[in-house]
């Protein structure tokens, strides 16, 4: 057999655009093809419960809402050693520490797959608990998919349309049309988040 | 100003403040002020949440069926327990008892999920409060090797060439330089009490305990399908069970059910080994840094779990204890009642919330989540950029829960001192040796010491009481019972039009409970009140302050700018805010900040 992958989704949906990550794998799943060789993962916020998905994998794909100080909905591309820096620069997203920490612990058993991209989205909106993805932010998950394929691809890895099963996706009562068309109204409940505390800077 | 608090402390704010924010950030935001004497000691302690956090609303009017779906999103780290809760609030609703297979498996994942917590906390995120990796390249493995056979004499990687490769491998990593793990330290601050040999062989189980996690967790994936983010069920689990064939695919056979088997044992093994030596080699360095007992001494409290049989939470049934201590007598455990509606209350006084009038507390079935954002007249900084907060006026986005009245300490520690106080056996027995072997008086467990020692008992009480319940199972099955889920009411149209039920756990960091009300097959409320809301509480309207405040003062600090002592304490918690106290930017910058005013 071939070079195995790694496709993870990071972040928590609970959080507005922190679902990027999350709703891309959700939607690549719906929409490509891949062989066994691929695992499709929702990480959610988990730090070391990845950390086996990590050792499986020889090359790693990761989708997240990344801080990267441009116009919010930009899509940024970032390979290999650079990886870690990006991972949740500046106002930090509630799970970063966690995954920047299961990449150095990868590294540090020996366990981290040997290539590593990550295709990341500036966020519009984080402080809106119970939100969903923004407009700008949405409209980035199919690119995202396009870039994760294509990189892929150029590593002997194919797509073709279709559905890849996996058990490791979200249970279906949360996936994003359920989540978005069954949430409670904001006057029922209030959303909004506190950035009262972030540093200034 | 010095005042003495209704629940026995004294406060003195008028020494130097310091803010260490955050203290934690992943799921949630902490940030604690402290103020200290001439001599560096803690007077004055100030814990706040520092994030909205309205989850409860977000599941209003979604299918009961799904709540734990949501929960499990809340938080990065206790997935699992929230999920159990909610499905135990449910059930407690629509009045269904789950088959006896599905309580030993949820029990096992439970205990999976206490034990991967435990020694998750311990050597990744507690251990660098006690030991300094960097100090472990000074260590001589042969040395190191001799400390090993010293302190565990059964466990097998022990040889000075063991040590030594360990040594040259966490070399390499902290000269590649690379998001060092342990590059954030304070690592020459005097709090730092191990020779090198001790950290070495503290270092090198840490990674030992990385290889053992991924292993805990795999009980998680069998039972529940997949992790992370285990499936769940209201009525039993999701899992069926299938040992006569090759059956379903994902039913449980004998090949998984030897996988469990074999990870129990290895789980166990490290308990025994591993951490309940080091926890001992380690505290036998700091047994004289006896600080951080705080409310532990005082008020405890625990709802108990690990239920013997399904659906039956009474007390003499469960194997992680209940009950309430207050005002220091362990000569009397009372009962925790979690309806009644003068026992558990949540106020808002000190808390950026309001209950229409002041002094009230309403019970979690009634509890509202109204936010009212504003400080005191005493606070410094502006309104999003707070520098200094007003303790005497609002000042945190954490509810103060309060048993009848009390602020109370959760967690392993409080469930201990219940379990002991109650003559509970195994407890008893593991306290008594602890002490016994460690050369410390009873007292000594009133202490961050003791809070951590506590944790580790009970992970390798976890261990047994797993092993207790795979047995259990395994006998049921052949017995012929292979049933996992009661489907009996499934169905909405079986449910009352209106419902109202708790669903209780002891998280790995306390006391967990959910509270859900059922009206027309839709969630009408739904509270959580986490075992971080009791510890983190801020003060009440009686000025009666919190298990993380109380635990701090008295505390010497060698270096104030350098908070070790404080976090430490802090730490000891497992504080559900998670514990991430070293943030890095980009740049390799400290980004959580001390401020000394």
């Amino acid at each position: 057999m071939g070079r195995t992958a790694l496709i993870l989704g990071i972040g928590n949906m609970l959080w507005a655009d922190e679902g990027f990550g999350v709703r891309c794998v959700e939607d690549l799943a719906a929409t490509l093809q891949f062989g066994p060789e691929v695992t499709v993962l929702d990480g959610g916020t988990q730090g070391l419960y990845l950390l086996p998905f990590l050792e499986a994998a020889d090359i790693m794909v990761v989708f997240d809402a990344v801080d990267y100080g441009l116009p919010a909905g930009t899509l940024k591309v970032v390979e290999g050693q650079d990886v870690p820096a990006f991972m949740g620069a500046k106002k930090m997203s509630l799970h970063q520490t966690g995954f920047q920490d299961v990449i150095a612990t990868a590294t540090l058993m020996g366990y981290c797959p040997e290539e590593v991209v990550l295709i990341g989205v500036q966020p519009v909106e984080l402080e809106d608990y119970g939100g969903s993805l923004r407009p700008a932010v949405a409209a980035q998950v199919a690119p995202a998919i396009a870039i994760a394929r294509d990189w892929l691809a150029a590593r002997g890895i194919h797509a073709v349309p279709g559905r890849t099963h996996s058990i490791d996706l979200a249970d279906p009562a949360l996936r994003r049309d359920v989540y978005e068309g069954e949430r409670p109204s904001q006057t029922l409940a209030c959303r909004s988040g506190d950035a009262r505390f972030f540093p200034a800077d | 100003m010095a005042v003495q608090t209704p629940n026995g402390f004294q406060l003195d704010n008028s020494g130097k403040r310091i803010v260490v924010d955050p203290v934690t950030r992943i799921e949630g935001h902490m940030r604690c002020e402290v103020n200290v004497d001439e001599n560096g000691v803690i007077r004055n302690a100030v814990s706040t949440g520092t994030m909205w956090r309205g989850l409860e609303v977000i599941v209003k009017g979604r299918d009961p069926r799904d709540a734990w779906a949501f929960v499990e999103r809340i938080c990065g780290v206790c997935t699992g327990t929230h999920a159990l809760t909610s499905v135990r609030a449910v059930e407690d609703a629509l009045g269904i008892t789950i088959p006896d297979n599905a309580n030993s498996i949820r029990n096992m994942m439970q205990l999976a999920l206490q034990m991967h917590d435990h020694i998750v906390h311990f050597y990744h995120l507690h251990a660098l409060d006690w030991v300094n990796p960097i100090n472990a390249l000074k260590a001589d493995p042969k040395a190191t090797s001799e400390l090993q056979q010293m302190v565990s004499p059964s466990h097998p990687l022990s040889s000075p060439g063991y040590f030594r490769d360990v040594q040259n491998r966490l070399k390499k990593f902290v000269e590649s330089g690379q998001l060092g793990l342990f590059k954030n330290g304070y690592w020459d601050n005097p709090a730092y009490l191990l020779p090198p040999e001790a950290d070495l062989m503290a270092t090198t189980h840490y990674l030992e305990a990385l290889d053992l996690q991924k292993d805990i967790v795999k009980i998680h994936a069998i039972f529940g399908g997949k992790n992370p983010h285990p499936n769940w069920l209201v009525g039993g689990v999701p899992c069926p069970i299938n040992v006569h064939s090759t059956g379903a695919v994902g039913a449980i056979n004998m090949e998984r059910l030897n996988l469990v088997s074999s990870i129990i044992e290895r789980t166990q093994e490290f308990n025994r080994n591993v951490y309940i030596p080091d926890v001992k080699a380690i505290g036998g360095f700091y047994k004289n840094w006896l600080y951080g007992g705080g409310l532990a001494s005082q008020a405890c409290l625990a709802y108990g779990d690990i239920p013997e049989n399904p659906s039956d939470f009474s007390p003499d049934q469960l194997h992680m204890p209940r009950g309430a201590i207050i005002n220091g007598d362990l000569s009397t455990v009372h009962e925790v009642d979690n309806r009644d509606p003068d026992q558990i209350q949540e106020f808002v006084d000190h808390s950026w919330y309001t209950y229409g009038e002041p002094g009230r507390g309403l019970h979690p079935w009634d509890g509202e989540t109204e936010p009212q954002y504003e400080l005191g007249p005493n606070a410094k900084g502006t309104r999003t950029n707070i520098e200094e907060l007003d303790e005497a006026a609002k000042y945190s986005w954490i509810k103060a829960p309060r048993w009848k009245g009390h602020a109370m300490e959760v967690g392993p520690l409080a469930r201990y001192i219940i379990g002991y106080a109650k003559g509970h056996e195994v407890i008893k027995d593991q306290v008594d040796g602890l002490l016994r072997d460690m050369d410390l008086p009873f007292d000594a467990l009133f202490s961050t010491l003791g809070r951590t020692a506590a944790r580790a008992l009970e992970s390798e009480y976890c261990g047994d009481l797993q092993k207790h319940f795979f047995d259990k199972m395994i006998a049921n099955i052949r017995n012929g019972d292979e049933s996992t889920a009661n489907i009996e009411k499934w169905d909405p149209s079986t449910w009352p039009k209106e419902a109202k039920g708790v669903g209780m756990t002891e998280a790995p960091r306390g006391a967990l409970g959910h509270w859900i009300r059922i009206k027309d097959g839709r969630i009408e409320n739904y509270q959580c009140v986490v075992p971080t809301t009791w510890n983190g509480s801020p003060r009440d309207a009686q000025g009666n302050i919190g298990a993380y405040e109380a635990s701090l003062l008295g505390t010497p600090m060698a270096r104030p700018e350098e908070p070790v002592e404080l976090l430490r304490t802090l730490h000891s918690f497992d504080p559900c805010l998670a514990c991430s106290t070293h943030v890095m930017a980009p740049d390799g910058a400290e980004l959580t900040r001390v401020k000394v005013r």
